[in-house]
């Protein structure tokens, strides 16, 4: 059983994987530095303190430790160059120039400005005896699976999906070309499908190993849980693994060059990494753009992750993605086994 | 009976790439046992040739037959594949794979194959079992991609430039791998651009240039086919002025043939001990002085030249 072509075959792709210390850090480490980084930078710190300035003058200083009392908002008083210097750079969101009419000052387009303009006029308005007629009270409550860290993972679950299976089989497709050693095979009674058969396998060993340690992760340092089954996290990440498999092979087919191979791994990547909702959400994207975003294979694959692990979903609503996935994975094998050059 | 079955027989042997003529109209047979040689320089169409006979390349025209078979896809194919070994002249075997790994690796192709360890003692690669192929010499490298054509126990093995770049020692040691295997009973068929690996290892020879066989036969026929067994080579110090021509050259005592070369003339020479003090005697008279004098045992080189009034080197 060990001296099945099979085996040996994929056994050297393994081999030839571990025994590189820059593959095992692309495929493993880089994706847990990224998630690391991103949950840290965008972790959930509650309503952020707004920065405002009173601009110096006459009532400055009272206006200002108004200003500061107010939950939510700190203020300095500053001179007019200063006081330019920091709006520009963003550093303060409002600058309240005191007098009649109060004055205030800030970039519109910016969220943060408009909404620390709203906290400073309730102060001033406030200040000058304005009563609120209604009463009101907060309630505030926090939805697990809301925080970005939380859309982050599954995300990066897809994309390293994306990236190891085109590079996975990509690179050493053309590697075996251009070294000769794909036509010493042809030299060989080996049969083809078991050559082709090797990646898929060998990218399902390691596949194990990096959603263990990306969910792994996620779980340990985030408290990122899976809403869903783990089950059906499984199936998908395989259909996805194999779908990319598929397409790292049709990339890989002509390519007798590793510059050439690596272009095209870029050209076919580069697009989903921006429109696929890895980072961010595709729905930024203009309506027009939608239907093209829905149709690449990372945003399916990427939406059936996050439906399962923040939403719950069950396997039967995700039919639409995952037919995607499938599509893509089968439609690039079968091109791919029709052009591929064996030598 | 019928007639008992070649190990390679072609016949037409046509391939053209783009506007070149790789090979060109070339018929070729080898016997049971033989080791066959295909010589020439670099361009003659060697590796084309041996490519389409290992069914790697497919012919313009022409027919080939290994074992009595014809190339095919599928089971007919691979059944073909089994009894053939093969070492392709550019394979870069995966670096990271220790010798070892990548000789069960290619074992695991076959039906009917040595052990692991009895290959590695085939080629004398044993002490090297658990190092990485990045780390083998030239050499060793050789000998494992020639380990590689052998675990399946093929009868019939192609060589493309097994020596190339290798040096002396390394050389004897393959020259020693194939000799093993064809006591064994195995057939060969090796390509080179060294003659003096032609002389020993080969049977038969066929020197090709241009895609065609020029000459074919073994080697001691074709030395023989110069007429004589020497090869007698000078130059002079002050080149061409008071250098005799080749008439009165071609009429000394024992010279068979005159060939002008760029920086020296060689002449082929039946008795050395009259032809030398004839020349001598010849140079002196004329005020020449010599500036270089060797002879040499005529070779396979000498027979290119001769055929091609090329030297092989710098073909």
């Amino acid at each position: 059983m060990r001296d099945h072509p099979l085996v040996q075959l994929t056994l050297a792709r393994m081999r030839e994987f571990y025994r590189e210390p820059e593959a095992i850090f692309w495929v493993f480490g880089f994706p847990i530095v990224l998630a690391f980084a991103l949950g840290i930078a965008f972790r959930s710190r509650g309503p952020g303190e707004l920065r405002v300035a009173v601009l110096r003058g006459a009532g400055d200083s009272t206006l200002a430790a108004a200003l500061a009392r107010a939950p939510g908002l700190t203020a300095a008083v500053l001179d007019s160059a200063e006081a330019r210097l920091q709006l520009r750079t963003g550093r303060i969101a409002v600058l309240v120039v005191p007098g009649d009419p109060v004055v205030y000052r800030y970039d519109s387009t910016r969220t943060e400005s408009r909404l620390a303009r709203l906290e400073a006029d309730q102060v001033v308005q406030r200040a000058r005896g304005r009563s609120d007629p209604a009463r009101v009270a907060d309630q505030r409550v926090t939805e697990p699976g809301s925080r970005y860290i939380d859309f982050l993972i599954p995300g990066l679950l897809g994309m390293n999906l994306m990236g190891s299976g085109l590079w996975g089989v990509g690179f050493s497709v053309v590697q075996a070309r251009t070294k000769k050693l794909l036509k010493r095979f042809m030299a060989t009674p080996m049969r083809r499908s078991h050559y082709l058969l090797s990646f898929i396998l060998s990218r399902l060993v390691f596949l194990f190993l990096e959603v263990a340690a990306l969910v792994g992760f996620g779980w340990w340092v985030f408290h990122v849980g899976v809403r869903g089954s783990f089950s059906a996290v499984a199936f998908i990440t395989v259909l996805g693994a194999l779908s990319f498999a598929g397409l790292g092979m049709l990339v890989a087919s002509r390519a007798r060059t590793i510059e050439a191979v690596s272009g095209l791994m870029n050209l076919v990547m580069l697009p989903m990494w921006i429109l696929s909702g890895t980072f961010f959400s595709y729905a930024r994207f203009p309506d027009a753009m939608q239907p093209f975003v829905k149709a690449l294979p990372l945003t399916a694959l990427n939406d059936a992750l996050r439906a399962v692990m923040i939403d719950g979903s069950r396997m039967s609503e995700l039919g639409a993605p995952l037919g995607i996935v499938t599509a893509w994975g089968v439609v690039s094998f079968v091109v791919a086994l029709q052009i591929f050059r064996w030598r | 009976m019928s007639p008992p079955v070649l190990p390679i027989r072609c016949a037409g042997l046509t391939k053209r790439y783009a506007d070149v003529v790789a090979v060109a109209e070339l018929d070729l047979t080898v016997d049971a046992r033989e080791c066959f040689g295909l010589l020439g320089p670099n361009g003659a169409g060697k590796t084309t040739t041996i490519e389409i006979l290992e069914g790697l390349t497919a012919p313009d025209r022409g027919e080939v037959e290994i074992l009595g078979m014809r190339w095919a896809g599928g089971a007919r194919g691979r059944a073909l594949r089994e009894r053939v070994g093969i070492q392709l002249q550019e394979t870069q075997l995966a670096d990271k794979l220790t010798v070892a790994e990548t000789v069960r690796l290619f074992r695991s192709f076959y039906r009917a194959a040595h052990s692991v360890d009895e290959v590695l003692g085939l080629v004398g690669l044993e002490e090297k079992r658990t190092a990485w192929v990045g780390k083998l010499s030239g050499g060793q490298k050789q000998r494992l991609a020639v380990a590689c054509a052998l675990v399946s126990r093929p009868e019939l093995l192609f060589l493309d430039e097994p020596t190339t770049g290798l040096d002396p020692q390394s050389r004897r040691q393959l020259w020693e791998v194939i000799g093993r295997f064809r006591a064994a009973g195995g057939t060969v068929l090796l390509t080179t651009h060294y003659m003096e690996e032609a002389e020993r290892l080969c049977d038969r020879v066929a020197i090709m240039d241009h895609g065609k066989v020029i000459a074919l036969g073994t080697p001691r026929s074709l030395i023989a086919s110069l007429g004589a067994e020497h090869v007698v080579e000078f130059a002079l110090t002050d080149g061409a002025l008071r250098a005799p021509s080749p008439a009165e050259l071609a009429a000394l005592p024992g010279v068979r043939a005159v060939r002008p070369g760029v920086d020296r003339t060689a002449l082929t020479v039946a008795e050395v001990h009259r032809a030398v003090p004839a020349l001598l005697g010849l140079l002196e008279r004329r005020g020449a002085e010599l500036s270089l004098l060797a002879t040499h045992h005529a070779t396979l080189e000498d027979v290119f030249v001769s055929l091609t009034g090329r030297q092989l080197r710098d073909a």
